[in-house]
């Protein structure tokens, strides 16, 4: 059962953003600790793991995060912890591998999420890839680069169009500002404080978001994979510091304790594809994810797609026959507006999901899921306890 | 009434052209309410080792933005202002190296006043105004918290207090008014006077906060996140502020004057009346029973105008920068890296000093300690000792039982001196006699490595003579304690003219370990503490052979300030110390020190010797210690008895001096200051010596060029 999932309000990385001055597990910290906040009936030494997700797993994000993030946060030493890697599907890993963990009976309530600090982590940084995989042709030199690998998709899918992209990225934005006008992702935001050279400062809202962008304004932006290119910063998701928590439980103790139950999961599955084109991951991923629920796409009735590039939602939708602008798809907006703190992301699929299963009692089954870098594809497929049949078999 | 917005202010920015500037930086936060709180941040732009300090262009620049935010409140713009620090530090008060730099009395008035002018505008912003104690707050860093409406503070800040009387001022920034009107008279005498004087104590957040200094302990993981959400709470009337210490008209009629009279005679019980600080402090805290806040703000002014003019203040800042800093990098000790490891220590008899060394060395240095002495019973009670008082830390809960457990397995003793093999530091605590003390060191020397280090805690007699027979004699050095070992600060580090310098970076660095300050002198008798104490009693001796009346001779000395009178000294040393210590200064100096017959007699007496009053201050001699002396018929008065002290004092001292006992004046003070507890008001000693006249009448000049006095002078 997903509980609940907060995040820290996502950042612009680097220099200018608002977390330069602040580390990335304090802001895992600030995650966790809101999390319990709001979930007072959760007694803290219940808590029987803490799987916290980095991508680049090195300075203040190394030390196996999710001990150290446990006991910063105040949980008692008695609770354990670990650090998870699965690059951009890190936080949704830690759902996964712990929900497992719960579906199988070890575990009764646990923490998972993911923190990316990707202003002092840049991707990549240190890595030292195997010399084998260009000397062998594993991989292609360019695939490590994931705006290359966007490049790519375009190629391989010449109907998925630079001006089908642009559009996908404005809409991310300016459904991204209506959720915001209408106050559906605030809730789950928990302020952070940061420090600055003009002093202390409050985050509460998401940095990166640009609500008036016009398909003009993309049409002029550069194209830094290929001159000429296609991808560009208005079809892709910026590069972010954000953290996210989610707390998971099984039905009997989420009823002992006098927890909510938003979702609980149905299945989930990983794949991998070719690095060159990993945006395409997802497709075999939730095909084994639907697979191993006995769906059909047709019975998601809401999806969170991680908008790592446009090009990348767009080549899944396509391939399950959806249209670019289904309103079942990122309602939302998704990671172009928010931004995309790699492992921290796929929590935050769930969190908006989580809250639109309220709004949507209709709705019985949605769909989480997201490219990793390569080449590989996670989803999850969770049902809606809102819904009425929910319980009852299919 | 002071209109602090007429007084011209640029005299005290011209004397702080180097000041550490603390920025105050303003950004706008939302609150979930949908209100807007405006937050300061006090930020020095240095790192954690250079606490954000209040100097008067930090001051004037917070000015410029309490202005601004005046004028933003009454447009309706902002809803609430806070201010914060840096990370760890709200503000450490007032920069001290610049407030004792101030020209004249007017300029120190004018520093009270723009304090008054700048922190109480936090009072009168049109909107409340919270202070969130992110950490450290001291003196002007609360006087800031003082003047918000509201204040929480981090469950973490590691202190919080007004250490103004113990440097000789009064908390004059609002803190004498506003604090008694916030947490009542007595809490606010415990802050304000009280604590300053338990050598400065401060306050941990969860003590703040019981006191009603702060409203609300916030835990350190989201303090300023939780700051910000209170304050909404606050400001919208979910959350109601309760002040149960806030003094109502009962405890004005009935308490306050009261508790200032107890606390008036406690303090002229325990030190005099010669400190000025604890006195006018007590007076602000009286006059804040009523009147306005202005009304106090314009007290303060002058009080702290007075104070800061005066000699007390001055001499105050010496003693508080030798005790920070000079302390710290002790004078003439050699570089640190030619200190020897200490990986086990030796300690040769099993009494109770040699107890109380095993106890601190196994403590501070966490290495095997082994003690010796005849026989195996004074070993198993000297350990038996030990192990008692490790079980005493283990139930104050001062260590864990783990570490109880690894202390007492270090602690072993011996009858076989080669045990002391592998020692890398043997210390004696025998009999203060020559002759003992060679011979312990001859039956421990051929076990040791040629490197161990041998130290004796001799107080009197030469440290070279007791190396007279080593065949290392470069490896001994002078490691003097002071009682109670476990409390007195300051250790005497005894170089002869053999001692070479690992040795003696290896006694300074073990100082360092014992958490102990040390300070090098010169192989010369009594050292620095002893010989001058000896002179202040050899003069207190003489006067009562004279027939001076004991009562009369122990009050003597009072304008020092002295922490007690000579007699009520020589009874906690021990009577049979003292006089065993003036026959060594005798013996050494029959020219300079004085002989008592009497002194002698008193020592041998058995029981006690003098009344004492529950102050525990010596009333007189006992009937059975007046039947045993043979006193003149010529006393002397009082003040007789003072410049005696005085002069011999600066002729003492100046004679140490020149024969280099120590490397400066200000390691006199230091010793004075930290081994027998002299005051901050009179810098120790020579600050005082050279303000009352003494130094010139002794020997023409002066200790400090210029003198350490105040304004006026």
């Amino acid at each position: 059962m997903f509980v609940d999932g907060v995040r820290t309000p996502f950042g612009r990385a680097g220099e200018k953003g608002m977390y330069w001055g602040t580390r990335a597990d304090d802001l895992v910290v600030k995650a966790i600790t809101g999390l319990l906040e709001r979930n007072p009936s959760l007694p803290k030494d219940r808590v029987d793991d803490v799987a916290i997700a980095a991508t680049t797993q090195q300075g203040d994000q190394g030390l196996t995060l999710g001990r150290t993030a446990a006991i910063l946060a105040g949980l008692p030493m008695s609770v354990p912890g670990f650090a998870i890697d699965r690059m951009c599907a890190g936080a949704m890993t830690a759902v996964t591998t712990t929900g497992a963990g719960i579906g199988f009976g070890q575990y009764d309530v646990v923490i998972a999420g993911g923190v990316e600090h990707m202003g002092r982590h840049p991707m990549g940084l240190d890595a030292d890839p195997n010399p084998r995989f260009l000397t062998e042709g594993l991989v292609a030199g360019d695939a490590l680069n994931m705006g290359n690998t966007a490049e790519r998709l375009h190629d391989r899918f010449p109907e998925l169009t630079k001006e089908r992209s642009d559009r996908f990225g404005m809409r991310s934005q300016q459904k991204v500002q209506a959720a915001y006008e209408a106050g559906h992702l605030q809730p789950d935001l928990v302020p952070v404080a940061i420090r600055s050279e003009q002093g202390w400062g409050l985050a509460t809202e998401d940095e990166g978001r640009r609500p008036g962008t016009t398909m003009e304004g993309l049409a002029q932006l550069k194209t830094p994979f290929r001159p000429h290119g296609r991808v560009s910063a208005g079809n892709a998701s910026p590069l972010t510091d954000g953290a996210t928590a989610a707390i998971l439980a099984n039905a009997k103790t989420a009823k002992e304790l006098g927890l909510s139950v938003k979702m609980r999961m149905v299945s989930f599955g990983f794949a991998g594809v070719e690095p060159e084109v990993m945006g395409i991951g997802p497709i075999p991923s939730t095909e084994r994810a639907l697979k191993n629920a006995g769906l059909t796409i047709e019975d998601i009735g809401l999806f969170e797609l991680n908008e790592a590039f446009a090009v990348q939602v767009l080549s899944f939708l396509d391939h399950f026959g959806i249209d670019d602008e289904d309103p079942r798809v990122n309602p939302w907006g998704g990671a172009i507006a928010i931004g995309h703190p790699l492992a921290a992301s796929g929590v935050r699929l769930m969190i908006q999901l989580a809250r639109q299963f309220e709004l949507h009692p209709e709705v019985r089954y949605g769909l989480t899921a997201m490219c990793v870098g390569l080449g590989q594809g996670g989803s999850v497929i969770w049902e809606n306890p809102h819904h009425k049949h929910y319980g009852k078999g299919r | 009434m002071t209109d602090y917005s007429k007084i011209d202010f640029s005299e005290l920015t011209a004397v702080s052209d180097d000041e550490v500037v603390t920025h105050s930086y303003v950004r706008d936060i939302p609150l979930a309410s949908g209100k807007t709180l405006a937050l300061i941040t006090l930020d020095n732009g240095r790192d954690h080792t250079r606490p954000s300090t209040l100097g008067p262009v930090t001051l004037l620049e917070l000015n410029d933005r309490l202005e601004e935010l005046k004028v933003r409140a009454a447009a309706g713009e902002i809803d609430a202002v806070a201010i914060t620090g840096k990370p760890y530090f709200l503000a450490a008060g007032a920069d001290l190296s610049k407030v004792s730099e101030i020209p004249s009395r007017e300029a120190a008035l004018k520093l009270g006043q723009l304090g008054h002018y700048v922190l109480g505008k936090l009072g009168d912003l049109g909107v409340p105004s919270f202070c969130f104690i992110n950490g450290l707050a001291l003196g002007g860093g609360v006087e800031i918290a003082l003047n918000c409406d509201y204040r929480t503070i981090d469950a973490a800040a590691p202190a919080v207090g007004l250490p103004e009387v113990f440097l000789g001022i009064i908390p004059g920034w609002g803190g004498a008014y506003l604090l008694p009107n916030l947490i009542g008279i007595e809490n606010a005498l415990k802050v304000i006077v009280e604590n300053p004087m338990k050598n400065n104590r401060m306050l941990k957040a969860k003590d703040a906060a019981e006191l009603g200094i702060a409203d609300v302990v916030l835990a350190p993981v989201n303090f300023l996140e939780d700051s910000i959400k209170w304050a909404d709470g606050v400001l919208g009337g979910k959350i109601a502020v309760k002040r149960p210490n806030q003094p109502g008209k009962l405890e004005r009629l009935a308490k306050w004057d009261i508790a200032i009279g107890i606390a008036k005679k406690a303090i002229e019980g325990k030190i005099g009346t010669t400190a000025k600080s604890p006195f006018a402090a007590l007076e602000l805290l009286k006059a804040a029973k009523s009147g306005t806040k202005a009304e106090g703000f314009a007290r303060e002014d002058e009080m702290l105008a007075d104070l800061i003019a005066g000699d007390q203040f001055h001499a105050s800042i010496y003693a508080f920068n030798l005790v920070q800093k000079r302390a710290k990098r002790p004078a003439g000790a050699p570089d640190k890296s030619l200190a020897r490891k200490v990986n086990k220590v030796g300690i040769i008899g099993a009494g109770l000093m040699a107890s109380q060394f095993a106890l601190l060395f196994v403590r501070r240095l966490q290495v095997p300690v082994v003690i010796t002495d005849l026989d195996q019973a004074r070993v198993d009670k000297g350990l038996a000792y030990i192990r008692d008082e490790i079980g005493k830390l283990q139930e104050k809960g001062r260590v864990s039982s783990d570490e109880a457990n690894r202390l007492r397995a270090l602690v072993s003793g011996t009858t076989d001196k080669s045990d002391f093999a592998d020692c890398d530091w043997v210390i004696e605590a025998v009999f203060e006699d020559l002759a003992v003390k060679q011979q312990v060191f001859a039956e421990v020397e051929p076990f040791l490595a040629e490197t161990a280090i041998i130290a004796t805690n001799t107080s009197s007699l030469s440290v070279e003579q007791i190396g007279a027979n080593l065949a290392h004699p470069e490896r001994l050095v002078g490691f003097h304690f002071f009682n109670p070992v476990a409390i007195m600060p300051l250790i005497e580090i005894v170089k002869t003219p053999q001692t070479d310098d690992a040795t003696l970076a290896t006694a300074f660095a073990t100082a360092a370990k014992l958490k102990k300050n040390a300070v090098l002198t010169a192989d010369a008798p009594g050292f620095v503490v002893n010989r001058l104490l000896a002179k202040v009693m050899g003069e207190a001796a003489r006067a009562v052979d004279e027939g001076t009346p004991v009562p009369v001779v122990e009050q003597a000395l009072a304008p020092i300030g002295l922490p007690m009178g000579p007699f009520e000294l020589i009874d906690l040393v021990g009577w049979a110390v003292a006089a065993h210590v003036q026959d060594t200064m005798v013996r050494e100096f029959p020219e300079r020190f004085y002989s008592s017959e009497n002194l002698h007699a008193l020592s041998k007496l058995g029981g006690p010797v003098v009344e004492k009053d529950k102050h525990g201050k010596v009333t007189d001699l006992t009937k059975e210690a007046k039947k045993a002396i043979t006193v003149g018929k010529s006393p002397v008065d009082a003040a007789t008895i003072l410049r005696r002290v005085e002069d011999e004092l600066a002729g003492e001292i100046k004679l140490m001096l020149d024969e280099g006992v120590v490397a400066a004046a200000e390691d006199i003070d230091l010793c004075l200051i930290l081994g027998a507890g002299w005051p901050f008001q009179a810098g120790g000693a020579t600050p005082y010596l050279d303000r009352v006249g003494a130094s010139e009448r002794a020997f023409g000049d002066t200790f400090h060029h210029p003198k350490i006095v105040g304004l006026s002078a």
